[in-house]
């Protein structure tokens, strides 16, 4: 075979295997968006959002992405640089960092349920040691805030690692011979983290951004778990429309409406941390 | 014996993937009840095992139950042989999907029921199967806080909440428990139990002045609630860890605090209002998809679930009670006993004022059901103006009701055409 021909072939089975089941699959979810039974129109997106609770799981959604996603990368960053200082048993450290990627996200809720329940591990704690005179029922509709703050220490304990394995690898990618510059002109450890690391980690951070935001816009299952209805998400109303209202073409008009988010927000996010053609690392 | 257990089911399991060519003869029992691994091994062990041909019993959830059954409706080639779901399931599929099962020759001993499984039109789309109903439980350490002068068996709403909140005033803790989670059945309370007790009325008084009092009473009734119910879906599990002493659900989502502790529990009635004591009914039927590999097994199977010796096995597995006339032997588990009682209590009550379960809705069932739920989130939990949320709510209803045109149905008075929301 010619060798030109060699890179067509390699990716003709992930071309036909995305083709088939993302794009066919994407291409008539879009037709069920955008048809209300006559012709085409916008109808079904003017239902789901003229919904009352669409505001609020709009709101929520954003909200949640705003406040674990810095927090993650803040977070990713450090063990990252940490990991990387390392001499011994780097790979331990990294492999127990990472096990949280291995549970499943519903497990991950259901984990931290079992420790905000009434009956769960923070009441037992804190009543064991006289804190508080009786369990109280932390999760309720009266404490939005502590809902939201348990479903993004939830989020923050599962999805971090996902950006810490691909920062781990940007920064390995870094030479050596910039470090020790920067050294041998007085530069701090500090100055070396801002002026090095951050600008030359540029594609791995993208790569992460990208994909831990997206995968925030997505979220469900910990929120279903923690926050059950008192929570609403977009995606919780992609799946009460779909499953609860058998309403095939709402659940669609929402699912659009998150990936219009998803483009918008990567778009965003590879324009601020784009690398100028021509420079390498 | 465990292990015993687990040895076991490995072997079968092993042993099926290995005849799977034999299963394929099997008639596929699609089911979204019995769902419990428990219930599920019980319909396969002693309900189905009695059946003339091998049947492969499947529960599943409603989403998956009918993604699958649209799958293979929509291929017109299926390897489903029998249904077994809620009425409320039934009525959202088109009535062509499912074979007439009237000349069958086989029926409930209840000429409501039979009714409603004709979904409105005139052939029999299922048959009915077992029946429920939703009842109110209570932990013994509750019964000294009962208001002076309640009798349990004939609870009002007043007494109700009153009894909660001496529950409250004297441990601190608000102690009644209601299904308002996720999976709660939070909205069959307000359609088949409030609504009834205080308009005597679903559709037709959604949006009347009686309405403002019956949700007056519900956040009368939320405030001796314990706030964390919206995460209580199985009351069974809130009676036996004890948040909940007082709880209102569907009787097979008490059973199990019954069948563990049979002493410290007692079941009784449904509170009643101005206008009776409101309740309703759950059905469950079985049918056949037009998709069926093999009709007659599929038939047989059918009539062997309507036999009154299946149908006393059903009660045992599920907890589900039967549809045709038998006599119930004095062995059955706890849970039956307590539930049987409690619900013969409730018909034959004199204020009885039994509501039937929302008919002719089709697909918008899910619909008709958020606006009540809807109606509580923000009555209830967001405390919106009762009088506004009601007045938004119902052009809802309405237009749910306009599109499918579905009459009235008991406690509303009957319509001609769609039930009007006055």
């Amino acid at each position: 075979m010619q060798a030109r021909y060699l890179p067509y072939v390699l990716i003709a089975p992930v071309s036909v295997f995305l083709g088939l089941f993302f794009l066919y699959p994407f291409y008539l979810v879009a037709q069920t968006a955008f048809y209300d039974g006559a012709g085409w129109s916008l109808k079904n997106f003017q239902e789901v959002t003229s919904y009352w609770k669409f505001p609020i799981s709009f709101k929520n959604t954003l909200w949640l992405a705003a406040v674990v996603v810095p927090i993650q990368l803040a977070l990713a960053l450090l063990m990252a640089t940490m990991v990387n200082a390392m001499k011994k048993g780097r790979d331990l450290v990294l492999y127990i960092w990472t096990i949280p990627l291995g549970i499943s996200d519903l497990a991950a809720g259901i984990i931290w349920l079992a420790i905000f329940e009434q009956s769960g591990f923070l009441n037992s704690m804190m009543h064991g040691l006289g804190f508080i005179d009786r369990p109280t029922a932390l999760i309720s509709y009266q404490n939005p805030t502590l809902i939201f703050v348990a479903i993004a220490l939830a989020e923050i304990w599962r999805a971090t690692a996902i950006m810490l394995v691909i920062l781990v690898a940007g920064i390995g990618l870094i030479p050596r011979e910039y470090y020790e510059a920067a050294q041998v002109f007085g530069a701090g450890r500090w100055k070396q983290f801002l002026r090095i690391t951050l600008p030359l980690l540029r594609p791995s951070l993208s790569t992460a951004l990208v994909l831990r935001v997206i995968l925030a816009f997505e979220v469900f299952a910990v929120v279903q778990a923690l926050g059950g209805t008192l929570f609403p998400v977009l995606m919780s109303e992609t799946y009460a429309y779909q499953f609860e209202l058998l309403n095939g073409s709402a659940a669609a008009a929402v699912a659009l409406i998150i990936l219009g988010i998803s483009i918008a927000s990567t778009i965003v996010i590879l324009r601020v941390l784009r690398v100028p053609k021509g420079a390498t690392i | 014996m465990k292990l015993k257990v687990k040895l076991t089911s490995a072997v079968s399991a092993i042993a099926l993937s290995l005849t799977a060519v034999a299963v394929q003869a099997d008639v596929l029992f699609w089911s979204t009840q019995a769902k419990p691994v428990e219930e599920a091994q019980a319909m396969r062990d002693q309900v189905l095992s009695g059946a003339d041909m091998a049947v492969d019993y499947q529960p599943n959830d409603g989403g998956p139950w009918l993604t699958r059954l649209n799958a293979e409706l929509q291929a017109s080639s299926g390897s489903i042989g029998v249904l077994g779901a809620l009425h409320g399931d039934f009525s959202a599929m088109d009535d062509a999907d499912l074979v007439d099962l009237g000349s069958m020759g086989v029926a409930s001993a209840s000429a409501t029921f039979n009714e409603l499984a004709k979904l409105g039109t005139g052939d029999m789309q299922y048959i009915p199967w077992m029946q429920a109903s939703y009842i109110m439980a209570a932990s013994k350490e509750a019964l000294p806080y009962l208001p002076e002068g309640a009798d349990i068996d004939a609870l009002t709403y007043d007494q109700l909440i009153a009894w909660a909140g001496n529950i409250k005033e004297a441990t601190g803790e608000a102690k009644f428990g209601f299904p308002a989670g996720p999976k709660g059945l939070k909205h069959r309370f307000f359609q088949g139990y409030l609504y009834p007790s205080y308009t005597n009325g679903v559709v037709r008084t959604f949006a009347s002045d009686e309405a403002v009092t019956a949700w007056e009473k519900m956040r009368e009734l939320w405030a001796v609630t314990n706030p964390a119910s919206t995460n209580f879906s199985f009351l069974q599990e809130q009676l036996l860890n004890g948040d909940a002493w007082i709880a209102f659900d569907h009787t097979s989502r008490l059973a199990g605090a019954f069948n563990e502790r049979p002493d410290d529990f007692v079941a009784f009635p449904a509170p009643a209002g101005p206008t009776g004591r409101g309740f309703m009914p759950v059905i469950a039927g079985v049918a056949i998809p037009r998709t069926a590999p093999d009709m007659e097994a599929s038939k047989a199977v059918v009539a062997h679930m309507l036999k009154p010796e299946t149908q006393l096995a059903t009660l045992r597995a599920t907890n589900f009670f039967p549809v045709v006339d038998v006599e119930l032997p004095g062995d059955l588990p706890p849970a039956v006993q307590a539930a049987g009682g409690a619900v013969a209590k409730m018909s034959g009550s004199a204020d009885a004022n039994p509501g039937l379960l929302p008919a002719g809705l089709g697909a918008k069932g899910g619909d008709f059901n958020r606006v009540f739920v809807d109606s509580f989130e923000r009555i209830v939990l967001a405390g919106q103006d009762i009088r506004t949320v009601l007045d938004d709510q119902k052009g809802k209803l309405a237009a749910i009701m306009n599109e499918t045109s579905a009459p009235c149905w008991a406690p509303d008075a009957p319509s001609e055409g769609a039930c009007p929301v006055e």
